[in-house]
């Protein structure tokens, strides 16, 4: 996207001042205001608060009465956590793992290629720098599906179909235009004078890029890895695509296929689902602001 | 190192190689471009830009050429057959049926969307719980829509209605509250994909809501302030005020929410693997070329796809433009 202005979720520190909102809000009087905010607000969270109720309720009960009734009858078990982390059944643990395995490294190189090629681009001259940044910014565009099975035939020719680096690769790829677009926007505003007082010292690229621009670039690396994290983790396309063996696909692979196969079985579906959420739920807890600010810069994705 | 890991250790060495072999490769880069006197920056400059220019024409360019290629030849992909794929989609009703229903996510969920989010945005505006309110709206943005679809196909759960059967999902609930009959609710069409749109909106709310808010604070107070004092009515500042200042995002907004929708596969995917009349070109895609193995059709739609995504990107290019100029 264009527009990488960052932005905070937290409100400013000087609440008292009036601004376009307020004011307009207050022609839905107070009271009406905050009746629809709060009917948003219960409509947003009740379906996955429903379904958290039900990953705690015994199989029996939540095949034969409402998650609603949860409060009339509580009864809770951990059963359905025990069920989906069972290795002879759905075996979860395996599939997080996979997440794990996947995710990890699909953010890291594509964070480490896109730091040079943005480095190259903002501080150094060369010919068809234009073109190659135009064009690279352009592949922006290009939807996953156009390349998904010229992909896999090459992966087969290669002879890594199967295995990880299927996922490791096309993720990478996949990530590099935005990657790049994201960091020369935040390495072009870098005083060129912090640049050129470090050349006059003697330094070269390589000493320029760890010494100067590493430590400034933290915020826009976290907001692009993060980012990038939750939009390998939640991923279902690619990985269906390239593993589609359950010894290396990762999570939401084993929950979509247990919604397709088992569409009934909510005691399984539910506690996977929240197996499923808890790290991006987390992440995204932890670093919001960061996640935020990478989800503006790079909306376009995928 | 290059085979399919199955235990745990394995999977854990092939992870911690890949990270060192793409460390090893930027080492080496960088380790030539400090050899090289600071004078040919040129040289560097491709050294720095060769494997991202690698992987994006192996893992980019070619196949995306390729499938354009595909898309001329047949579902063996071994006889070429002009633009037959495209006319079929065009043609076929079941085609159509995909068409009818990618123009009914791509006219609705951006729209709903992003006045949900709008309308959020303003009613917490300074509210003293703000942040709190902004992230339960926001939160489902940061989960995979494939556990988005598993939370609302709860919801929408059907029983039979018959004696003692209870409904457990809850919109069944509401209607035999108020009186009616348990529905099928994923099964009637077109009401089903008027439901998987609603979880796409469910999805992309926070995110309007999100751009929105903070295009909302950068109004200038002052402006703010004139208008106050020129006595205008809250909905005319609303209208004359905060909507003008706004109106970029709005449209980064609407074509954001618009271009992730046509590209939508997961929702269909796991709500109803594109059945009863749900599928979506995304997934349509999908099953043309895995299940159905018609890899030409399969490249036929993927290219309508892209087709389709251009526009949209133009447009929002122009807009961006002609606000900034």
């Amino acid at each position: 996207m264009s527009t990488v202005t960052p932005v905070t979720t937290t409100p400013p520190l000087t609440p008292e001042k009036v601004s376009a909102a307020s004011t307009a809000k207050k022609k839905l009087t107070s009271p009406w205001a905050s009746l629809a905010a709060l009917i948003i607000a219960v409509l947003w969270t009740l379906p996955t608060f429903g379904l958290l109720v039900s990953s705690f309720r015994p199989e029996r009960a939540i095949k034969t009465t409402g998650w609603w009734t949860f409060f009339s009858d509580p009864k809770v078990t951990f059963e359905n956590y025990q069920a989906v982390f069972d290795p002879d059944n759905i075996n979860l643990a395996d599939f997080f793992l996979n997440s794990i395995v996947i995710t990890l490294p699909a953010v890291i190189i594509p964070l480490c290629l896109a730091s040079l090629a943005a480095y190259a681009f903002a501080w150094m001259n060369f010919k068809g720098k234009n073109f190659l940044f135009i064009a690279i910014f352009a592949l922006q565009i290009v939807p996953l599906q156009v390349t998904l099975i010229p992909l896999l035939s090459l992966y087969v020719d290669m002879g890594i179909a199967n295995t990880f680096w299927t996922l490791w690769l096309s993720h990478s790829a996949f990530a590099l235009p935005l990657a790049i677009y994201i960091l020369h926007n935040f390495i072009k505003e870098v005083p060129s004078s912090l640049i050129e007082a470090a050349r006059m010292d003697g330094a070269g690229h390589v000493a320029i890029f760890f010494r100067v621009l590493l430590p400034l670039l933290t915020p826009a690396l976290a907001a692009f890895g993060i980012f990038q994290f939750l939009w390998v983790w939640n991923d279902l396309l690619v990985s269906l695509t390239f593993a589609g063996s359950p010894e290396i696909s990762p999570i939401t692979v084993q929950l979509s296929n247990l919604s397709g196969t088992r569409g009934t079985a909510w005691h399984l579906l539910s506690a996977g689902a929240f197996v499923s959420i808890i790290v991006p739920v987390t992440v995204f807890l932890l670093l919001q602001r960061y996640f935020v600010r990478g989800l503006l810069a790079g909306s376009v994705k995928g | 190192m290059f085979t399919t890991a199955s235990t745990t250790a394995d999977k854990l060495f092939q992870m911690f190689a890949a990270i060192l072999l793409f460390a090893a490769v930027v080492g080496v880069i960088l380790f030539i471009a400090s050899r090289v006197a600071g004078k040919r920056d040129s040289f560097v400059a491709y050294l720095y830009l060769a494997p991202v220019v690698l992987m994006l024409s192996v893992g980019l360019l070619y196949p995306g050429l390729r499938t354009i290629y595909e898309s001329f030849f047949n579902a063996a992909g071994d006889a070429f057959i002009g633009i037959d794929n495209y006319k079929l989609i065009l043609t076929d009703s079941e085609q159509l049926v995909v068409l009818r229903n990618t123009a009914f996510w791509v006219l609705f969920t951006p729209f709903l969307a992003t006045g949900v989010g709008l309308l959020y945005a303003i009613l917490v505006d300074k509210a003293r719980i703000e942040s709190v309110a902004k992230a339960l709206v926001f939160l489902p943005m940061s989960i995979s829509f494939v556990a988005a679809s598993v939370i609302w196909k709860f919801m929408y759960e059907y029983r039979p209605d018959q004696g003692n059967v209870k409904q457990i999902g809850l919109v069944n609930q509401v209607i035999v509250w108020l009186g009616g009959k348990p529905v099928q609710l994923l099964i009637d069409s077109p009401l089903n994909t008027f439901l998987l749109i609603l979880v796409m909106i469910w999805i992309q709310a926070g995110f309007a809501m999100t751009l929105l808010s903070a295009a909302i604070k950068a109004i200038p107070d002052d402006i703010v302030e004139a208008a106050r004092l020129d006595g205008v009515t809250p909905w005319g500042m609303f209208r004359f005020v905060t909507l003008p200042a706004i109106r970029p995002a709005v449209i980064v907004v609407l074509t954001t929410i618009a271009i992730g929708t046509l590209k939508v596969f997961d929702i269909v995917q796991t709500m109803t693997g594109g059945r009863f009349d749900t599928s979506v070109i995304a997934n349509e895609f999908y099953s043309q070329s895995f299940r159905s193995a018609n890899q030409g059709l399969g490249a036929a739609l993927a290219v309508v796809l892209f087709i389709l995504v251009i526009p949209i990107i133009v447009y929002n290019i122009r807009q961006l433009r002609r606000s900034e100029a």
